[in-house]
């Protein structure tokens, strides 16, 4: 990437609205969404789900030996909150939106979208579960309310 | 009470004039930062030998301290760059304090600028954040939006309204009109923060701090050396750290972040408490911050900043005055610098106008947050 499209005019890094597919340590989480299966880090070594964003390591017990292993997909609203305003223009037609923190069942918490109703229906405690959005290179994990 | 406690102390501050500055560069901001610091402490900018400075966001130097030190004619024994957004002025007086204590240098100064209210016209390579990744695919992009999670929260626990915040807003632009040295100088009703649009919701533009060109310095030296300077000596009391999380995905709460622990590292180490405080500079990146600021600071209860920030308690001339220069929301946001140079100037007692002047203030306490609400620094600051 040039260094004009790397920043705004002020100088910050400029936005953008796709996943960082190449980042090495997330492979596996992309490589699975493809296959619509939403999966998390665990340690082998001492049973810990990862937080995100992934990494090499148990943060708990510093082990190597950990894999990508598949989640119930359920989750609950932490917090949410709704854009007025676009940071990237593929946003531009989508405001207001959602973005709200969705706790896993098994502990992990992702940032993400929950979809199919209005962003003012969210609320927190909210029982969610996952829905993937494909895309051509890339599918998104979202959330819809469960049942 | 830690020994350390009243031995070091700020002995000079400089502000250059906020708001736009076309005409400056980030650079060249901190330099006038610097030399009026010096001016203000009557020292030679030969006789400072150590140096601190926030690393650049978006002009990311190698060793910007180093950089800066030969600018402003320093040739230091200590200097580096620190790295906690908005907890490191802060942190620079505490490293400052920690840096004299270990004998590695004798005059230290601590300086910040940004320029971004106008373009810099050589800007550099930005810094990441390093959680945009797992972020952005999502449509989620800015700080606005990690602390409206933090409001949505709080307001969900305890029944906190956006009225409520909205009242640190306009408490906030009462000081900044009584402020010369501010970007907004017109009074706020909470009407016209209800009417100002939604950015990220729960958070309207006036629950937003300000974009802005400018910079302060402070000097710090052992009370030994600062009985020979013109300025009175305002004592570094208490100091604390925390940095519960690393994003807004791996918080466990952000209704109580690490303000809590931080405060209390400062109070210990100064052997006070809230009610010794006779004012507050809470970091105000958003008014969400403030709020769960004083309660962690324990000037209330966890879930009571809603009704405790009412009535005036937290104007000049109220029980605890919260930002009397006008706060990053309606002075200027310089990632909270003027923050501690306010604390110094309140507690000179001459230094700021006499409509904002805390009366007798003997002790203050101030407040940095930085990152995804995942750091924090907490300064006390004394005179006897
Ligand atoms: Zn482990």
């Amino acid at each position: 990437m040039s260094k004009s499209e790397a920043h705004d005019k002020r100088g910050r890094a400029a936005p953008r609205n796709e996943p960082f597919l190449a980042e090495v340590e997330a492979q596996p989480f992309w490589d699975n969404l493809k296959e619509h299966k939403l999966t998390v880090q665990q340690c082998n070594a001492c049973g810990t789900y990862f937080n995100f964003p992934p990494q090499a390591m148990c943060a708990k017990c510093l082990s190597s030996d950990n894999e990508w292993v598949p989640v119930s997909g359920k989750g609950t609203v932490y917090s949410f909150v709704t854009y007025h305003r676009a940071w990237h223009p593929a946003y531009q037609d989508q405001i207001p939106y959602n973005v709200s923190l969705v706790d896993l069942d098994e502990g992990p918490r992702l940032v993400s979208n929950v979809i199919d109703i209005p962003p003012e229906d969210v609320q927190v405690g909210m029982a969610v579960e996952v829905v993937f959005e494909d895309h051509e290179n890339y599918t998104l994990p979202k959330f819809k309310p469960s049942g | 009470m830690s020994n350390l406690s009243g031995k070091y102390a700020v002995v000079g501050v400089g502000e250059t004039q906020v708001g736009k500055r076309p005409e400056a560069t980030t650079n060249s901001l901190h330099v006038e930062a610097i030399r009026l610091c010096l001016e203000d402490a009557g020292v030679d900018a030969s006789q400072v030998d150590g140096l601190l400075t926030n690393q650049p966001l978006t002009d990311a130097h190698r060793s910007y301290a180093v950089r800066l030190a030969h600018m402003a004619g320093i040739d230091p024994n200590y200097a580096t760059d620190l790295a906690l957004g908005g907890a490191t002025p802060i942190a620079m007086i505490q490293n400052a304090v920690m840096a004299i204590e270990a004998g590695m240098a004798n005059y230290v100064v601590c300086v910040h600028a940004r320029k971004r209210a106008t373009p810099d016209p050589t800007p550099g390579y930005p810094i990441r954040s390093g959680d945009e990744h797992w972020e952005q695919p999502w449509g989620h992009f800015s700080a606005v939006a990690n602390h409206a999670f933090a409001a949505t929260r709080h307001m969900h626990e305890f029944g906190t309204t956006s009225e409520d915040l909205g009242q640190i807003a306009v408490s906030t632009r009462k000081h900044a009109c009584l402020n010369k040295n501010a970007t907004m100088q017109k009074p706020m009703t909470i009407e016209d923060h209800q009417n100002s649009r939604l950015i990220v919701e729960p958070l309207h533009l006036f629950d937003c701090s300000l974009e802005s060109d400018g910079g302060a310095a402070l000097l710090v030296t052992s009370m030994e050396r600062a009985r020979d300077l013109p300025r009175k000596p305002v004592q570094v009391l208490g100091m604390g750290q925390h940095h519960p999380h690393s994003s807004v995905m791996d918080a466990p709460t952000l209704t109580t972040l690490g303000s809590r622990r931080s405060s209390e590292a400062a109070y210990r180490m100064a052997g006070l408490g809230p009610k010794d405080m006779d004012f507050a500079q809470f970091y105000d990146c958003f008014t969400i911050t403030t709020l769960i600021t004083i309660e962690d600071y324990g000037f209330c209860g966890k879930g009571e900043g809603k009704d405790f920030i009412k009535d005036g308690r937290i104007e000049v001339g109220g029980e605890i005055p919260v930002n009397t220069h006008g706060g990053l929301l309606s002075q200027a946001h310089l990632e909270g610098i003027m923050h501690v140079t306010e604390g110094v100037k309140q507690l000179r007692g001459d230094a700021v106008e006499p409509e904002r002047q805390v009366q007798g203030a003997k002790a203050g306490v101030i407040s940095g947050h930085g990152g995804s609400l995942c750091m924090h620094a907490s300064l006390v600051l004394g005179v006897q």
